[in-house]
């Protein structure tokens, strides 16, 4: 139950890597902005230092929650969830049927989720939102009276529920696992999850815009190339294994884990694009300038987390 | 200060985008039209005004909601600045065009719901008259078209608490009367100009 911890040193070395990262893109994002001449250029390169500066945003509110320690991580991925979750509702069409049962969604149920990660109640954190969740929204929505599209109304609801804030909620889940020899470094474990997600995508999109060639699913992700693909994956996992000495992990170990965060990270990019274009539109909102909405941030991070946390705590608690 | 707190509160709940596309927010004397889907649509509209636009726009609001109970009189009287029209026994003593016209003439902007009460959502509803008369007494003024999106599901008519999904309020280009237009031809049109700014 008492999972306080305080910044190590090591979490400290992590920081202080992300954000010497940050300075050496930010300088190079200056000089290609001094340099380039085309309009297309241009165009590229004012979206790459917008997406820079919102990552500066993103790194202090992070490294903040995680000096706050576990409450501060907690609120952190409980308004993530929020906001991602009313980006996902905003874009599905839902009815007047579903208004109460989506008051329920936004202030009971998320809340309740991340205080069992609080209070680190597992039992509960794992079948709350799959059982009770899954049947009371369905149970609200009858009750409302509301027919038409009565199983599809209710599959979205449940289904932006499971990805926004079920899943979601294992990243800071991680900071509880009682892993022997690892004790009170959570932190490193989540900070490694984070980290790796991220580098993934970003060098993703760096190897897609250099040499992407090969579209690997055009209908869904006209920016997802093979080349963007192999290069994103190959780089954040060497990088993820680089990072072994923060995590119990061995190198390997850190390469394999790094490994399925990546693909689980691009498979959710995949997935939550499917529901974009379906939907006709780009972003899922607006909040984080350069890359859209927060939706678009997490995505991987949605996939990547239960995976995650669930290989963790199989094998190594 | 009790603006600032409802300015913020909306902006929280609502996460509102603005989306200038056909004209500029500058605090030029206009007239915002927009359609009308819930009680928060006047104080959404009004928080996504810059704080210059906003402190010469008096929205025009229905007596009988606002002036009912202390708390909405003050935010309709001191906060908001409403001109508060009445809807029912009209007379030409409380004729709701005057006091529009009479704050026009001072110089104000107004935002008004031409649909005249609340609708479903979707497609804006009919339009009533009063725009037109407006518009044919005072051309020179910009009538800007206003669509705002999913106020309908935040908070639907009959329900009280909100739910917090993002809103997006779009302006655009001004539009005016013709000189041999008809009522019906200008209010089909007027309603078409914030119907278009649904999907842009």
């Amino acid at each position: 139950m008492n999972q306080q911890f305080n910044i190590s040193n090591t979490t400290l070395w992590l920081l202080g890597g992300i954000i010497a990262i940050l300075a050496i893109s930010s300088i190079t994002g200056f000089i290609l902005s001094r340099v380039s001449t085309s309009e297309g250029n241009r165009k590229t390169i004012d979206n790459l230092n917008s997406r820079i500066r919102s990552w500066w945003v993103m790194v202090a509110v992070f490294s903040a929650a995680m000096i706050i320690g576990k409450g501060g991580s907690v609120l952190l991925f409980a308004f993530t969830s929020f906001w991602a979750f009313r980006e996902f509702i905003t874009l599905t069409p839902t009815h007047r049927g579903d208004h109460r049962t989506l008051f329920w969604v936004f202030f009971v149920i998320t809340p309740i989720q991340y205080y069992l990660v609080y209070i680190n109640w597992y039992g509960l954190f794992c079948i709350m939102i799959p059982v009770y969740a899954f049947l009371f929204v369905p149970i609200r929505n009858a009750l409302a009276g509301d027919c038409e599209r009565f199983l599809e109304r209710t599959a979205k609801i449940q289904w932006g529920l499971m990805i926004c804030v079920y899943c979601v909620s294992h990243a800071p889940m991680v900071l509880t696992l009682d892993i022997p020899g690892f004790k009170n470094q959570g932190a490193n474990l989540l900070f490694f999850l984070v980290t790796v997600t991220q580098l993934s995508d970003v060098f993703q999109y760096v190897f897609g815009k250099t040499l992407g060639k090969h579209k690997i699913a055009p209908n869904v992700s006209p920016n997802k190339t093979w080349e963007g693909f192999i290069g994103g994956i190959l780089t954040a996992t060497l990088l993820g294994a680089g990072l072994w000495w923060a995590t119990p992990f061995s190198p390997w170990q850190a390469a394999g884990m790094a490994l399925a965060i990546t693909l689980l990270g691009f498979a959710g990019g995949l997935t939550m694009s499917a529901i974009k274009r379906d939907r006709g539109v780009k972003d899922y909102g607006n909040l984080i300038a350069g890359h859209g909405g927060v939706m678009d941030r997490i995505d991987s991070i949605c996939f990547a987390a239960p995976v995650f946390f669930h290989l963790t705590r199989f094998f190594f608690t | 200060m009790t603006a600032a707190v409802i300015i913020w509160l909306t902006k929280f709940i609502t996460g509102a985008s603005v989306r200038w596309v056909g004209c500029d927010p500058v605090p030029k004397q206009r007239v915002y039209f927009a359609n009308h889907t819930s009680h928060l649509d006047g104080v959404v509209l009004w928080s996504a005004l810059p704080p210059s636009v906003r402190k010469v726009v008096r929205p025009v609001a229905a007596a009988d909601y606002w002036m009912a109970g202390p708390i909405r009189k003050y935010l309709a009287m001191r906060v908001f600045n409403a001109i508060l029209i009445t809807r029912e026994h009209v007379s030409a003593k409380n004729n709701p065009l005057t006091q529009i016209l009479t704050a026009l003439d001072a110089k104000s902007s107004i935002i008004i719901f031409p649909e005249g009460h609340r609708n479903d959502g979707g497609e804006p509803g009919e339009f009533k008259s009063g725009l037109y008369h407006i518009i044919k007494k005072r051309p020179d003024i910009e009538f800007i078209p206003v669509y705002i999106d999913n106020m309908n599901r935040i908070l639907p008519r009959g329900e009280f608490l909100p739910v917090p999904l993002l809103t997006c309020i779009s302006f655009g280009t001004p539009i005016n009367v013709a000189k041999n237009e008809s009522r019906e031809e200008f209010l089909l049109r007027a309603r078409k100009s914030v119907n278009d700014l649904r999907q842009t």
